[in-house]
């Protein structure tokens, strides 16, 4: 599950676009600026890797884990990280 | 002391709650580098009552301010004079300097190459963002060639500084540079900047998608984060590929800017050097004494 400071939120959408396995998505309720901040899908996919509680510019997301058993990471259906040298063509 | 694992709990301990949220452009990267500073923090397990940031003028020099902790926040480039005052009057502070491309490189650039070169104990986090953000996107000294700016708006046709490589020259002891969009190596590379005795420099490349990215015609925020993940390479790839690779793969990664550690010395810092200097010299004054007697 991920908490979210939606009055912190300014809606970069960062955390959407990097997330390893696409379990977060733009929530249908506007908060106070007037943006949409993220939520997770329905059916929860999240593997707890922590990527967008790292990357979030205004330390908006928390990420706290249900279950001590689910810890372990789910495997990564696909790979949207970049290396960290950006990938050679 | 209470492990932290959540964000949460590092707000709570690390951050000026009434300061939040920032004041910082949707999409920029400074906000990530502050928290990348907050987890190297956490796991040295510093006390906060010994550390002191300081900062001068301009967007990434706002970030002391949201810290619950001593800050200095200083005139324009002026930030490594202070933080070497902080450090003389008691060398048992860790001083951590957050700085821009404009403050450290073009209005202070005496000042770095002098704390550098006397190698004073002191982490220097340069959030480069190629360009003056806050004072409405003048062209900054580490812009690269061709981009566009208020003040070059045909252009920029003055070559880039590379404050990095500027760092190694002058004998820093430890010199790294990072984008903001990958966060285990910059955590680790703080970390060992903070443990370091001598001049640490890291450099951080930040998104501007306000002042630079609008201006450069880089797309919105997701492609200007992809474009540093695009342009940049990691050093080691990067003098594999010059070494042994082939013309076409030299031409690929030519223009990339290099990524990773590029300096790691153990060179005495400054305060060593001064108090070793102190004791010969208290010695040297004993022995006269007795000699008199």
């Amino acid at each position: 599950m991920i908490e979210v400071r939606e009055d912190w939120c300014k809606g970069c959408n960062l955390c959407i676009e990097r997330c390893p396995i696409d379990a977060l998505e733009e929530s249908d309720v506007l908060n106070r600026r007037g943006i949409r901040p993220p939520r997770l899908k329905k059916e929860n996919e999240c593997n707890y890797c922590r990527l967008c509680e790292l990357i979030c510019p205004d330390l908006a997301i928390t990420v706290i884990s249900d279950d001590p058993d689910e810890e372990e990471k789910k495997p990564v259906k696909k790979t949207l990280l970049t290396p960290v040298g950006g990938k050679i063509k | 002391m209470v492990e932290i694992k959540t964000a949460d709990e590092l707000n709570k301990k690390f951050l000026r709650e009434g300061m939040w949220p920032t004041i910082f452009c949707n999409g920029c990267g400074h906000g990530v580098v502050l928290e990348y500073t907050f987890w190297a923090l956490e796991e040295l397990g510093l006390d906060m009552d010994k550390v002191i940031f300081a900062s001068g003028i301009g967007c990434s020099s706002r970030l002391p301010g949201y810290i619950n902790a001593d800050g200095l926040h200083t005139t324009h480039g002026r930030a490594i004079a202070f933080a070497t005052g902080i450090k003389a009057a008691d060398p048992d502070f860790h001083i951590i300097v957050f700085t821009g491309d404009g403050d450290c490189a073009g209005i202070g650039g005496n000042h770095f190459i002098h704390a550098a070169r006397r190698n004073i104990d002191m982490t220097v986090i340069m959030i480069n963002n190629f360009i003056y953000g806050m004072t409405g996107g003048q062209l900054a000294p580490t812009a690269p060639l061709g981009s566009v700016a208020t003040t070059a708006p045909y252009g920029n046709i003055e070559h880039p500084f590379d404050i990095c490589d500027l760092a190694c020259a002058l004998g820093a002891n430890y010199v790294a540079r990072w984008g903001v969009s990958h966060p285990y190596q910059p955590i680790k590379s703080i970390k060992e900047g903070l443990q370091k005795k001598g001049f640490s420099l890291l450099e951080f490349l930040a998104p501007c998608p306000t002042a630079y990215g609008r201006r450069n015609k880089l797309g919105d925020i997701k492609k200007h984060w992809a474009w540093y993940d695009d342009n940049t390479i990691l050093i080691e790839d990067y003098e594999k590929i010059m070494t042994y690779g082939s013309e076409e793969e030299k031409e690929q990664v030519k223009d990339k800017i290099q990524l990773g550690v590029f300096q790691d010395i153990q060179k005495p810092g400054f305060f060593e050097s001064y108090e070793k200097l102190v004791d010969r010299l208290k010695e040297k004054e004993a022995k006269t004494k007795e000699g008199k007697k």
